[in-house]
């Protein structure tokens, strides 16, 4: 199994962590890599928001790179996935779109001809690799952890655009808590969005929504949280205190990216997962199963 | 088929608290959640309380939560549902005020429609282009199919925490103001959008988009809010400055520097600089912030990103 890695941003900048557990973690599921170097950010919805031609085109000449190594595109980020299966979806759907789009690129050479799929690391997982290929490379049952999944809003939805799971009922997530091991802890907040893109303008709603989502799961009795998208993973780790300090609770609850909580199962050490980059303490878990950070 | 439904029921005379009661009744294939409530009530249950009017998905009063979900009683059939979650929960609307089992005031909501002053402020007849109306329309004839149910601001996970925020429906429903040529106050709807409670506080979550049973993708009038706000020159708020600054850093570097991004979107407010101040330090001790200042900050191909940017800049 090969892919084109498409690491996003914050793989490469405020959470080195994703990046460094996902290279582990896909070399031991025997997933082969070559990285995306050369791709440009996604946009994050953001780009759209100004011009979304320009969104489209830069997002084409992405998949135009992964179309000329004859690969798919892995995505390790649930916004990266969001906003880029979205343009796939709509260049390959809409019509005239691809022409429109090709035409911006043909002065630099590109073109994309819509023959690449953009696939989540956690749908690569679920569906390609199989849940009990996954169980065989657990060495470390992770049996003493209640894991609360956040799926955060652009894995999930426009579902239209998406269609990996279903957004009023996902199970991708829960799917990977069980096979290492560990309980799944089903509460309100997991299909919500984190606040991430407000953190900067309006902090004092992005961490109203970190504090309402964490406390769920903490009133579940969770003990950390799994994420497939780095963005999540900012604002519920970085932003908790603060938002313990709206709640008038303290939560402490650790963060996960999905490829540290499958890493863990798989035996590799803390420091090899980068969990010591997180502001919220990992420790009380990692103690959970017979380690130290 | 013999089904249970399990409905929220809370009659604010007798219980503390909102709970669930399971009814069962026989379902054919077809079978929707309102036509079971409506045979509940008259042959089981006649204290069971819950609006409904058209039966056809125009009047939007049967909007509820339909297994977690926000959806119309009347267009939602029983045994997809079944065989979709595995049960059938009905509850009253979340955000809004609980009357009675499935009743909630739309009060609030009406309040936010009615605060984007939702009629036109008319140019003169003959400073209208009839070709530009039509075309107009177009564009915002999604917006015109709104019902107003309320279920994209029950399931508005802004509103859930900031209720002075003016909620996707009633924003949908500037953008159809602000986008009709026969609206005089444009620049004038459009600055008072700006403020808290505004367009900026969206998250972009979709859920809104997701949940509309007429497809008016309220998130996406907002988007169009936010552009319409930039190109008449309203990019002060810190929300503008998002996009441009964020536009900016891809054109520039090809891919997000987070150690820049917040020092180009705060710039010289020093408030919100010191607020931000803290964070960055306790991140910076993690390793989490990259060196803002790289000597080479650019992915390898920067040249044809930078192009693709200029192309569209000069259109």
């Amino acid at each position: 199994m090969k892919y084109a890695l498409y690491t996003g941003c914050a793989a490469k900048g405020a959470c080195p962590e994703l990046y460094q557990s996902t290279m582990h973690v896909t070399s031991r599921l025997g997933i082969e890599v070559v990285e995306m170097l050369n791709a440009a950010c996604c946009g994050a919805g953001v780009i759209t928001e100004a011009d979304p031609d320009l969104a489209l085109a830069i997002n084409a000449r992405t998949f135009a790179q992964a179309e000329a190594l004859g690969l798919n595109i892995m995505t390790i980020c649930g916004t990266c996935q969001g906003v880029m299966g979205m343009a796939n979806h709509r260049l390959k759907a809409e019509e005239g779109l691809l022409d429109r789009i090709n035409a911006m690129l043909e002065p630099e050479g590109v073109k994309y001809n819509g023959r690449v799929e953009v696939k989540h690391l956690l749908w690569i997982i679920v569906g390609e690799i199989g849940i009990e290929a996954l169980q065989r490379h657990v060495t470390r049952p992770l049996e003493n952890l209640r894991i609360a999944p956040f799926y955060g809003c652009y894995i999930l939805r426009p579902s239209k655009y998406l269609g990996f799971d279903d957004p009023e009922n996902p199970v991708s997530l829960e799917k990977v808590i069980s096979a290492l091991s560990a309980h799944p802890v089903d509460y309100e907040g997991k299909t919500k969005c984190c606040g991430f893109p407000l953190v900067l303008e309006k902090e004092p709603i992005a961490i109203g929504m970190v504090g309402a989502n964490l406390k769920e799961a903490k009133d579940e009795l969770a003990d950390a949280l799994v994420t497939p998208c780095p963005l999540c993973h900012m604002n519920l780790d970085i932003y908790q205190e603060r938002a313990e300090k709206k709640i008038g609770e303290k939560l402490a609850l650790p963060i996960f990216h999905l490829p540290q909580l499958i890493g863990l199962a798989m035996g590799f050490t803390p420091k090899e997962l980068g969990l010591s980059r997180h502001l919220v303490s990992t420790e009380k878990v990692v103690e959970k199963i017979q380690l130290k950070v | 088929m013999r089904v249970t439904l399990h409905i929220q029921k809370y009659n604010p005379e007798t219980d503390h608290h909102p709970h669930e009661e399971p009814y069962r009744l026989d379902v054919g294939r077809g079978t929707t959640v309102l036509e079971a409530l409506m045979r509940l009530k008259n042959e089981t249950d006649g204290t069971l309380t819950f609006r409904y009017a058209c039966r056809s998905a125009i009047c939007g009063s049967c909007a509820m939560e339909i297994n977690g979900t926000e959806k119309l009683a009347c267009k939602t059939q029983i045994r997809p549902e079944l065989e979709r979650h595995g049960e059938v929960r009905v509850g009253p609307l979340k955000n809004l005020p609980l009357i009675k089992d499935l009743v909630v005031a739309m009060q609030p909501f009406w309040e936010q429609v009615r605060s984007i002053r939702p009629w036109l402020d008319p140019l003169p007849h003959e400073a209208v282009d009839p070709v530009a109306m039509r075309d107009a329309y177009k564009a915002f004839n999604n917006v015109e199919a709104c019902i107003m149910c309320g279920a994209c601001v029950a399931a508005c996970t802004v509103y859930e925490v900031s209720k002075g925020f003016a909620g996707p429906a009633a924003l949908a429903k500037a953008y159809r103001f602000v986008a009709d040529p026969r609206e005089a106050a444009v620049t004038e709807r459009l600055d008072r959008l700006q403020g808290d409670g505004g367009i900026w506080d969206c998250t972009r979550c979709n859920y809104c988009v997701e949940v509309c049973p007429k497809d008016v993708k309220p998130m996406e009038a907002i988007v169009l809010l936010r552009r319409a706000s930039i190109q008449s020159g309203l990019t002060q708020t810190l929300g503008s400055r998002h996009i441009t600054s964020f536009v900016d850093i891809i054109r520039h570097e090809g891919r997000l520097n987070e150690g820049l991004m917040p020092m180009k979107v705060i710039g010289f407010r020093i408030k919100d600089f010191l607020r931000i101040l803290p964070l960055g330090v306790r991140m910076f001790l993690r390793g989490k912030v990259p060196f803002p200042f790289k000597l080479k900050p650019a992915i390898p191909g920067i040249k044809q990103v930078r192009a693709i940017f200029e192309a569209r800049k000069r259109k």
